[in-house]
């Protein structure tokens, strides 16, 4: 497993440099900031900020020039993301009436071991709801790889062959935050898993939801809709046992004790970690050495801050 | 009034002073008479003040449910003449294009943090623009709002706006589109602010002005600004005779919006005989009437909203079952308030994430 450097946003208040200097990284930096989109690439403020030059490995425009250089792997691309939209769709359905009766039943302020047990169940109707539906992600994506996986298309191989070599002289990768979809099918498609466990990674966001086992998507007062927490995909799962929650102090009510309950429940045993301005969470070996700004939810509602040696 | 109750009002450190259930008026001064003049369908257009103890102090108590706001100016009589004036104890003010009136927010109201500026929110900018029109057979000047951040490599939804300026002034709109996009509650998107100088006439089921806005805005602005192309992607927004105007340009040019915000419509309508309303009336009537006959499918999803004090709400709960019924996706909202800008101002964020949801759940920069 390698060493992983996890970081709150930083956009506002960036603390990358400071981390690195206190987790003793130093060395050549590559960046992925695919998650930026059409700004991918724009260094400015990063290299500002770090006071040196980095790579970026432009993830987002190779593909975009893959899918023009080989129109079938688009249609096919293509066609895969419309059948995850469609599961996703159909899992929301399902998934808003299985939160819909855990909460009712977290809220019956029954602590009979009746309730305790409808309590049990419906939390473990959920879990058996995301873990199918991760199982049914990993297939399609299967079908795909099968298919059309990097040694399989020209055009990619090629694309992995200059990345391979782009990443040779890099010690650490930096993979910032931004649109977790595409930043996770850019490193799917370029089968980046692969080449980023000889580094050291520093991932924020986007970043750190990418490199962790499962990237759970969350808002609990949006502005349309009723806020369910839902899962989204495996992740590149550099990081096991861990949810990474990025924004938690804006876009969670970590004050609702039965809300934090129930996420923690539902995807325990990994632990649900916040991510916010000046938050750092150092592994070394599999390790956790260092933390700080972080926050865990807890199986019982509420939060304490992240502790080292888990 | 008693005197204890008058302490307690005298003491209190803000005006009007609100309670759970009401709104008590104070007015300081000499005067024959103090009336409280506010536009709540229902109430009197006029309630008297009562003298309290022969000081010149002045009362009223009115009930105001939970989360109201109202708008209101203070009728003071002295030596046989009435003046309007804004509520001299109160500092919270509404400007409109008519002026200013003062503001009562009843107990549970609060101003939604989204329509404040945030220093950290990157800001977009507003250019002019002269849009030749045909269709008025002169050039007529369009704000556009550039979101920040603007790519030329992205496509963007484009929104258009009726009476865009006064939403500018009034209804905080570039700070409101600054914030939700930088929340990632909508695209980044670009809006056209048009501004009329006979709305009246030109917003009241008028087809030169539904084709300058269906057709000759979108078309120039595509030249200039890579624009997503779908009706999915393009929206028409007004209120008051604006929502007339957008829900008419929409009709008129099926398919040209996907989405339209229609706050406060003026939808005078009869289904039998005339309108109750003034000859100012007459075409927005022809149109909606039209309109109730076969409404067609104007646009895939519309917001609709109304406050409950204004005297338009039967008209816009009429519209919504006709909409449903002809399988548009509505949502509609009702709310403790009045015809004015705040009340439009607070609906903008339902409003705009529901035409053009945001990356909120994607996105962690």
């Amino acid at each position: 497993m390698p060493d992983v450097l996890i970081l709150g946003p930083q956009f506002r208040a960036p603390n990358l440099r400071d981390a690195l200097a206190r987790a003793g990284i130093d060395g050549p930096i590559a960046t992925i900031t695919a998650g930026w989109q059409e700004r991918e690439g724009e260094l400015g403020a990063l290299e500002e900020h770090l006071g040196r030059r980095v790579r970026d490995l432009r993830l987002y425009e190779r593909a975009e020039a893959a899918f023009t250089q080989d129109p079938d792997l688009h249609e096919a691309y293509r066609r895969r993301q419309n059948e995850l939209r469609r599961m996703q769709d159909l899992y929301r359905v399902r998934l808003a009436h299985g939160k819909a009766a855990a909460r009712e039943l977290m809220g019956l302020g029954d602590g009979s071991d009746l309730a305790r047990r409808a309590q049990r169940s419906a939390i473990g109707a959920l879990r058996r709801l995301d873990a199918e539906h991760l199982r049914a992600i990993a297939g399609t994506h299967a079908q795909f790889d099968a298919k059309w996986a990097v040694g399989r298309r020209p055009v990619l191989a090629r694309q992995f062959a200059e990345l391979e070599h782009l990443l040779e002289p890099a010690r650490i990768v930096c993979i910032a935050g931004g649109h977790v979809a595409v930043l996770l099918n850019r490193l799917r498609l370029f089968g980046l898993r692969r080449l980023l466990r000889s580094k050291l990674i520093v991932a924020w966001s986007a970043g750190a939801m990418a490199v962790s086992e499962r990237v759970v998507l969350f808002h609990d007062h949006p502005p349309q809709g009723a806020g369910n927490a839902e899962v989204f995909e495996a992740g590149l799962g550099l990081l096991p046992q861990t949810v990474f929650l990025p924004h938690a102090a804006t876009r969670l009510a970590l004050g609702d004790r039965q809300r934090v309950a129930l996420f923690a429940r539902r995807f325990s045993p990994a632990a649900c970690l916040t991510l916010d301005d000046g938050s750092t969470l150092h592994w070394r070996r599999g390790k956790l050495v260092a933390a700080e700004g972080s926050l865990r939810l807890a199986r019982a509602g509420g939060t304490s801050p992240v502790e080292t040696g888990a | 009034m008693t005197a204890i109750d008058l302490d307690a009002i005298l003491g209190a450190s803000q005006f009007p002073v609100v309670d759970p259930g009401g709104v008590t008026f104070v007015y300081r001064g000499e005067a024959d008479a103090v009336r409280l003049r506010c536009w709540i369908d229902g109430l009197p257009a006029s309630q008297s003040f009562e003298r309290v103890d022969q000081a010149d102090v002045w009362v009223l108590r009115i009930e105001l449910p939970e989360n109201s706001r109202i708008e209101y100016k203070l009728a003071v009589v002295s030596q046989g003449r009435e003046d309007w004036i804004l509520d001299p104890l109160n500092p919270l003010r509404a400007e409109d294009p008519f002026g200013a009136n003062s503001v009562a927010q009843g107990h549970g109201y609060a101003r939604p943090d989204w329509t404040i500026h945030d220093p950290g929110a990157r800001g977009g900018a507003i250019e002019e623009i002269t849009v030749p029109s045909a269709a008025f057979g002169e050039d007529r000047h369009v704000g556009v709002y550039v979101p920040a951040r603007f790519r030329r490599s992205r496509q963007y939804p484009l929104l258009v706006i009726h009476d865009g300026f006064d939403y500018l002034r009034y209804a905080n709109l570039q700070v409101v589109l600054d914030n939700l996009i930088q929340r990632l509650e909508i695209p980044p998107l670009i809006a056209a602010l048009t501004q009329s100088s006979n709305r009246l006439e030109e917003y009241a089921g008028d087809d030169a002005h539904a084709r300058f806005v269906a057709t000759e805005i979108p078309e120039f602005l595509q030249h200039s600004f890579p624009l997503h192309p779908s009706p999915a992607a393009r929206g028409l927004m007004g209120a008051s005779f604006g929502a007339v105007a957008s829900l008419h340009a929409a009709w008129r040019y099926p398919g040209a919006f996907g989405r339209l915000v229609l706050q406060s419509g003026s939808f005078a309508f009869s289904d039998i005989g005339h309108h109750r309303r003034t000859p100012t009336f007459d075409p927005v009537a022809r149109f909606v009437n039209e309109f109730r006959r076969r409404p067609g499918r104007p646009a895939e999803r519309m917001y609709l909203s109304c406050g409950i004090y204004e005297s338009l709400i039967y008209e816009n709960r009429s519209m919504v079952p006709l909409l449903r019924h002809h399988g548009i996706e509505v949502r509609y909202e009702e709310v403790r308030d009045g015809h004015n800008w705040e009340n439009w101002r607070d609906r903008l964020q339902s409003a705009l994430t529901w035409l053009f949801p945001g990356p909120l759940w994607m996105i962690y920069e």
